[in-house]
């Protein structure tokens, strides 16, 4: 369903739950999909071994592609228009990541919101901006 | 990345789907999705990204008889130290990533990927050491030759890996 100009005001919010203690195995389904076999993402020695992080950690495009869900669950199918997100902090096997929608401005048939992903202790993992396509 | 055809596939986009928990059926059943309001199977809307599989230099899927710098019997399949860049693990971390969709993507078009030359900047972080960040831009065009998405991608490399 596609959201209505007239039922949006400045600063309503949408949010989900995106994962909720994010599996290993989540994260080497993405690596699959996209074609981002980065061994930072789902090889444990390596990761720890030699690049020195304590542990793999997600690709943010897999934050980005989860956050995007939430967005399109919002706006409906196929009414995006821009989608822009900076990575501010590494996602971990194990987080719980929840996402939020602010709306910022309703002009000319379109909507323009403020998007941000947070893990379970608030920290932001993901801080953008999505414009969509209202009725 | 620059592609030269990238086949968008219904099987493709389902398991993409999947890999970024999203159930919209519109993403798994074309029956479901002739009811809604796009009419077909959409792509959703980080798709682009995975032209990567259809990249043939893409430096983060191993080839075939080449080495490859994951882990196998020890922790790096190089023998040599990686040059610079604790981050590593070849390539350093996306920092940002910007989609501009024109039109969306449906299963039967066929894109080839053209890369603009970006902008390069450094930084110097407080986690991580000195910070240079490198900017691809990428315009997605279909079999028509019609932009149909702008991504623009910011990479950075660290000089150690980020602080904890």
């Amino acid at each position: 369903m596609a959201l209505k100009a007239a039922d949006l005001n400045v600063g309503d919010t949408y949010t989900e739950c995106l994962v909720e203690d994010l599996k290993r195995t989540q994260i080497v389904q993405y690596a699959g999909a996209s074609g981002d076999y980065n061994p930072l993402h789902t090889d444990e020695v390596f990761t720890t071994e030699v690049a020195k992080y304590p542990s793999v950690f997600a690709h943010g495009m897999l934050t980005m592609g989860m956050t995007g869900a939430m967005l399109t669950n919002y706006v409906g199918d196929g009414r995006l228009t821009k989608y822009g997100v900076r990575f501010t902090s590494q996602v971990w096997p194990g987080d719980t990541l929840n996402s939020t929608a602010t709306v910022e401005s309703i002009e000319d048939g379109l909507v323009n919101l403020n998007v941000e992903t947070v893990n379970q202790d608030g920290v932001k993992v993901l801080s953008g901006y999505a414009q969509a396509r209202v009725d | 990345m620059a592609v030269d055809r990238f086949p968008v596939e219904a099987s493709h986009i389902m398991m993409f789907a999947r890999s970024v928990g999203d159930d919209n059926q519109i993403y798994y059943d074309a029956d479901y999705a002739k009811g809604t309001e796009p009419g077909t199977v959409i792509a959703p809307p980080t798709f682009a990204q995975a032209s990567a599989q259809f990249d043939p230099d893409y430096f983060l899927r191993p080839k075939i008889g080449q080495p490859w710098f994951g882990s196998g019997g020890s922790p790096t399949g190089i023998k040599k130290e990686s040059s610079g860049g604790g981050g590593g693990g070849g390539g350093g971390l996306h920092a940002e990533q910007h989609f501009e969709y024109h039109r969306h993507l449906k299963p039967g078009d066929v894109l080839t990927a053209t890369n603009l030359p970006g902008k390069t900047w450094e930084k110097e972080g407080k986690r991580s050491g000195k910070l240079v960040f490198s900017e691809t831009v990428t315009e997605y065009r279909d079999q028509n030759g019609e932009l149909v998405i702008t991504a623009r991608g910011v990479g950075v490399r660290t000089e150690r890996p980020v602080d904890q």
